[in-house]
Formats: structure tokens, sequence, C-alpha cells
């Protein structure tokens, strides 16, 4: 292959041939939702279905939802820098990567969805620290600056990289320090998750979303923080299964696996308990106190009815929580898989209705539902971010070691490949290809 | 300027809107929107991303005939203040690009510095809000028409009622010159309320006992600016967004869908906000 002097040493790749087709597949999604990306840049908001009822549409659900997914990087991170969970060492690497992805994604799909793209940056000038907005994009901001920092130490880590002393260094060095920055990114993240949840929570003109709290913050903001906690690991765990397929290799030992899917499991568990705790309060309490009822809220249209809090709370919430705790089912690959998928459902759904329905339910009583669809344009951009991820996680994976246990889970058996690799390692002044 | 602002009490700019008085002409509606250059499509037929800074609903008891009666509201920004001018929009804005004046009660927008994220179109339970999907394009000739006094908007920002600022503004400037210590009352007045040939909306300081609208509306400070006319209501006032937009009917069909009620409680119920 003529790039395997940039292939970790002791894996085996696919041909150059089949990543490049790989790549080109993506990369013509990629392309497609750039240049919806760009109609939506030169001619405005118009190209998307969004109108003065659905002023946060699909995007802002895309956003929330993605943070949420991508927050397995920052609990993965604390577990094993803070906690001390060493063994997920084996699988930090990946929940790093797809952290860094989702929240690019995030700041991506934000710059698409304003208005006035051009004026992003008021945001921090003009500041107004009361707006869970404002936190948010600082907190988004510094903390996707962290994921750089933690995902600069496993490029320099490339073979070729690592040959230039400053950078194998460089790499070592960040390695050591890497629990400030774990750290720093679960601090970061503790509020950005949970302004996220405070951005519908204190809509008090909107009964659907508000929510009553604790000095500050309404119980939305606990409620992202732990949910994005909780069902982070499952997207990191889904991910990781779905790379396993494709590369038909085992890259992650199960005990590494089912120790993650186990906590995550516990705090789906705990989440779920504070879900059904918050809903019941705002059910009986905050929403009679306002002349309303859940009946206001789940029927009289087409869409948004009672299954979704069934959904939600049991079927994408106690069930997972009972299979990933459960060690006989958490050990059963398909129980798992299944668990993981719920899991991510359930949280995409949970972000659904806090931004779409909320959106949906009318307030004033001689007003009407709205519901909406997304264009193509919206599509098209929300997809954007997914064949960007591919094309990155294929691009990391082929070249950077993101799996510490491969090569010992898949060991190269041709003896000639062996001699080919020794031989490299021992004429460094040599292109390998050559060699 | 300083001085005079020192010993002028605060006002607080309202409305009273008789319901019973309005036909639902629309006249308001147009006056705002020539007043205010408020942009248009070809086609405005649908109303969920059209511009009408004050827009007029339509409301019905849903009672067969012949008990039917229907009733128009028209719907300006009810400028809420919230809790200490703590209003639903103008929390959330992440830019301050929308503020509450405590000078004069009016919730401004500041076109120039928005980035139309859209949270405050989220916040507004009264759909009070708009954004400018598209470019405001005039038909030929007609830009020559616009008002010099009111900054057209940009695509891709929010707009809304800004209760004809830029009156207030010139009958400022005019006061002044005047050497009045205060702006009189017939001098500041919204397009709405000189356009509706029901003589239906009454605009004025609330804060002023001398105001008419004053004393239509006798807002009670003690009780959050909720009203002492059993006629009177706010919309949604049960939110805690303290609008000083006041509503008036003698129908009580009509006062009660001003607000959500519960099936046993009585109209104009207020529970205690909770925020």
């Amino acid at each position: 292959m003529m790039d395997s002097a940039l292939i970790p040493k002791g894996v085996k790749r696919c041909p150059m041939w089949q990543f490049l087709l790989g790549l080109g597949i993506v990369g013509a999604v990629l392309a497609w939702g750039v240049y919806a990306m760009l109609l939506c840049w030169f001619k405005g908001l118009n190209q998307t279905n969004m109108n003065d009822y659905y002023g946060f549409a699909l995007w802002i659900w895309a956003d929330l939802a993605i943070i949420a997914l991508g927050g397995g990087a920052f609990f993965s991170g604390l577990l094993k820098y803070i906690v001390g969970k060493d063994e997920l060492k084996h699988i930090i690497n990946y929940a790093v990567l797809i952290g860094f992805i989702c929240y690019s994604s995030a700041l991506l799909i934000l710059a698409i969805d304003i208005g006035q793209p051009l004026r992003g940056w008021f945001i921090f000038w003009h500041a107004n620290v009361h707006s869970m907005l404002t936190e948010v994009a600082f907190c988004l901001s510094c903390y996707f600056s962290v994921l750089t920092i933690e995902y600069i130490p496993l490029i320099l880590e490339n073979r070729q990289l690592d040959k230039v002393p400053f950078f194998h260094n460089l790499s070592h060095n960040m390695h050591e320090t890497m629990a400030v920055f774990a750290a720093t990114g679960a601090f970061l993240s503790f509020f950005h998750q949970g302004s996220l949840g405070g951005v519908a929570g204190v809509l008090f003109g909107r009964p659907f979303a508000f929510r009553e709290g604790l000095l500050i913050w309404p119980w939305t903001f606990f409620l992202f923080t732990w949910s994005a906690a909780a069902y982070g690991p499952c997207f990191t765990l889904l991910i990781t299964w779905i790379t396993e397929k494709v590369t038909r290799k085992k890259l992650v030992k199960d005990n590494v696996v089912e120790l993650l899917a186990k906590i995550s499991g516990w705090m789906i568990f705990t989440y779920t308990i504070a879900k059904i705790c918050d809903t019941a309060r705002w059910a009986n309490i905050t929403v009679p106190g306002l002349g309303q009822t859940l009946t206001d809220f789940y029927t009289g249209n087409a869409l948004y009815g009672y299954w979704i809090l069934f959904a939600e709370i049991v079927l994408c919430g106690l069930v997972p929580a009972i299979i990933l705790i459960s060690a006989p089912l958490r050990k059963n690959p398909t129980w798992r898989v299944i668990a993981l998928l719920l899991g991510v459902i359930g949280v995409s759904l949970n972000r659904w209705v806090m931004v779409l329905q909320v959106m949906a339910v009318p307030v004033m009583p001689f007003d009407h539902w709205a519901l909406y669809y997304p264009s193509w344009q919206e599509v098209a951009t929300t997809i954007l971010p997914l064949a960007y991820g591919i094309m990155l996680i294929m691009i990391s994976y082929r070249y950077l070691p993101i799996f510490p246990q491969e090569a010992e889970l898949n060991p190269i058996e041709e003896e000639t490949s062996a001699a080919v690799e020794a031989k490299t390692e021992s004429t460094p002044d040599l292109e390998p290809a050559e060699a | 300027m300083k001085h005079e602002q020192k010993h002028n009490p605060p006002m607080k700019y309202g409305m009273a809107i008789d319901l019973d008085k309005c036909t639902g002409c629309g006249a308001c509606m147009v006056a705002c929107m020539a007043e205010n250059n408020v942009s248009f499509k070809k086609d405005e037929s649908n109303k969920l991303d059209s511009i009408t800074w004050l827009r007029v609903y339509k409301l019905t008891n849903d009672k067969p005939y012949p008990n039917t009666d229907i009733c128009y509201l028209p719907r300006p920004c009810q400028h809420c203040e919230g809790h200490g001018g703590h209003s639903p929009c103008v929390s959330v804005c992440p830019a301050t690009a929308t503020d509450y004046s405590r000078e004069t009660g009016i919730v401004s927008q500041i076109y120039t510095r928005c980035f139309g994220c859209r949270y405050c179109m989220a916040a507004c339970p009264y759909h009070a809000r708009y954004f400018n999907w598209w470019d405001p394009v005039w038909p030929d000739g007609m830009e020559k028409y616009l008002s010099p006094n009111v900054s057209p908007r940009m695509r891709g920002v929010v707009e809304k009622c800004s209760f004809c600022f830029h009156r207030y503004q010139l009958a400022k400037n005019k006061a002044y010159l005047d050497g009045e210590r205060t702006v009189p009352e017939a001098a500041y007045q919204t397009a709405c309320t000189q356009a509706c040939p029901a003589g239906a909306i009454v605009f004025g300081d609330l804060n002023n006992p001398n105001h008419q609208v004053h004393q239509v509306v006798k807002p009670d400070p003690k009780h959050g600016g909720k009203s002492k006319n059993p006629r009177a209501f706010r919309l949604l006032e049960r939110l805690g967004t303290n609008p000083k937009i006041y509503y008036l009917s003698s129908r009580e069909w009509v006062r009660r869908a001003g607000d959500n009620y519960l099936a046993h409680e009585k109209t104009g119920q207020v529970s205690k906000p909770h925020h």
C-alpha cells in the first residue's frame, strides 16, 4: 500500500483503493451538505422550512442531540482520569474523537443556523450574562478547545509524526497532563450541557418547557447534564460496535465495553428516576399552576401524544437501564447493542421534545398547534456533519492508533509482512514502500 | 438631559384595547406596517413567515348559532415587564440585542446587533416577534414612500412592535425644545392608536394618572400591575410576563379566552408566579 508508512505498527488496514472509494462515497454526501450549507449562507434561512412559530427546529435539535451524544467524551475522561477507572484508557481515544466530531459539528450547525452568520461573534462581544445561550456559547467553545487539546496527542502518535522528537515529547507531555484537561472538560461540560437544558427550562412564557429549579438553574439544567453523562457513553459504545462491524475486527476488549456499559446503565437508571420526579412535579404542580393540564400538551395534534412520555421514560429509559445493569443481559452482545441503541434514541427523543414540541404547543388559548417538517436543505446540512464525522473516523482509524488493544486482539499472522515491518524499522532512511 | 431624567419619574407606556369596540377592520395593522416600514412578500398567504407587528386574531366562543359570538383581538408586542424588567425575551437574548427600558417601559430591538438566533421568538408566548426570512424588497418606486425615521431591517434579524419608538424620540426632542419637562400625552401616540376608526385603542403612560390609559386601566402596582377595572385583563397574565397591553371586554368568554384556566377555576384567577 502506498500509505503503509503512515499506518500504525502491528495492524492491518484495507487496500488504498477501498479506502479512497469509501471516502469518495461519503465525500459525495458531504459535498451535498456543503452545497445546502452554501445555499443557506448565501440565500438566507428562507431555504429552510422554519417559520415564526418554529424559530428553533431540526438544527437546534441536532445540536442538542449531538452534544448530548458527544457527552461520552467528558464522562469517560472523568471516569478514567478523575475517578480512576483505568481500563477505560482502551476506549478513551475513541471517545475523544467522537466528542471532537460531535462538538465541531455542533459549532458548524450553529454557524449555519443563525440569521446573520457574520455577526456570530456578537454573542461573545455583546454577551448578555443572563442568557443561557451565552453560557452555552462560552462553555461550548472552551470545551471544544479542550477536546482539540485532547485530540492533538493522538494525531502526534501517528507513526511518522512520532518520529519527530519534538512531536514525540509534546505528545508524551500532553498525555502526562491530560488529567488536568479531563477535569477542565468535565467542569465545562457540566455547565454547557446544563445550560443547553436551561435554554428550554428558563422559558417561563412556555409552560411546556418551563421548570422551577435551584437558584438560577432550572431542573432541566441538571437533567441535561445527567442525561448526557448517562447516554453519551451509549453512543461511544454504539459507534465502537459499528466500527467493529465495518472493520470486521474486535477493537476493544469486552471487559472495557462492559464496564462502561454498566456505569452507563446505572447513570441512565438514576437519570430516569430523576426524570420521573421532574415530570411528576411539573405535571402536578407547575402546569396546573399556570392553568394547564397534560392533556393540553399531548392531545389535539397528529404527532405529539402520550407515547412520547412512555418512549422517553420506559422504553428508552428504564428498559436500557435494566439491560445494562443486569450482568447476564449486559454480557450478551445482542441485548447490549439493543440497550445502546435505545439509549441513543432516548436522549435524542428527549432533545427533540425539549426543542420541537416546545415550539409546537400553543400557549394562547385561541392559538393552534404548529407542526413542521424540514426542507431538504435542512436535512442535507444535518447529514453533513454525519458525513464529516464518518470521514474523520475513517482517516483517524487508518492512520492513528485509536484502539490500543487492536494489535493484541488482531495479530497479523503472515510472516512476510512481519519481516517487511522489521526491515522497515531497521532502515529509517528509506521510505517504507521502497524498502 | 441628565438633570431632566433625574427628576422625571419613570414612565410606563402601555395600551388599553377595548375588544367590544374593535370591529376587526385591520386599519391598525395597515397603519403599523406603513409607519414602521414593515416589509412584505409577493404572496402573503402563509402567515407563519410573514411579518405583522400587530396581528388581529379572530376569536370565537365555539357555540352554535344563534349563540355564536366572535371577537377580534389586536395583538402588538405586549412589552412585558416581567419582574423587574425580566421580560421573557429580553432575559434570553444572548447578545443584548433587545432591552427593557426602565425610562419608558418599552422593549426595544436593536436590529444591527441581532444576529438572528431566534431565541427571543422561542421565548415569546405571544408570537409577537418576527424573523426576516427574506431581504426586504418593495415594489418599484415604493421605497420613496418609506418613513425616513425608521430603519428598514435586513434579512436574518428579528423585529417586532416598538410602540412607534421613533415617534417618542421626536416627541421628546420637541418637548425639550419647547421647554416642557415631560412628553405631553397627545404628542406621543402610536400609529395604530391614531388609525383605529372605532377609538378602541388608548395609549399613554400607565404611571401617569392624568393619562387616559391610566384612568381606563387603573393599574394596581401592589399586584404586579393587574388592572382594577373589572372589564380588563391581560393576555396570559398567569405566566408572570407582566405585559403592558390591557384588553377590555364585558363578555366573560372573551376575558376567559385571554388566559389558560383549569375547568374549575374562575376567570381572572392569578396564580403565584413560579419564577
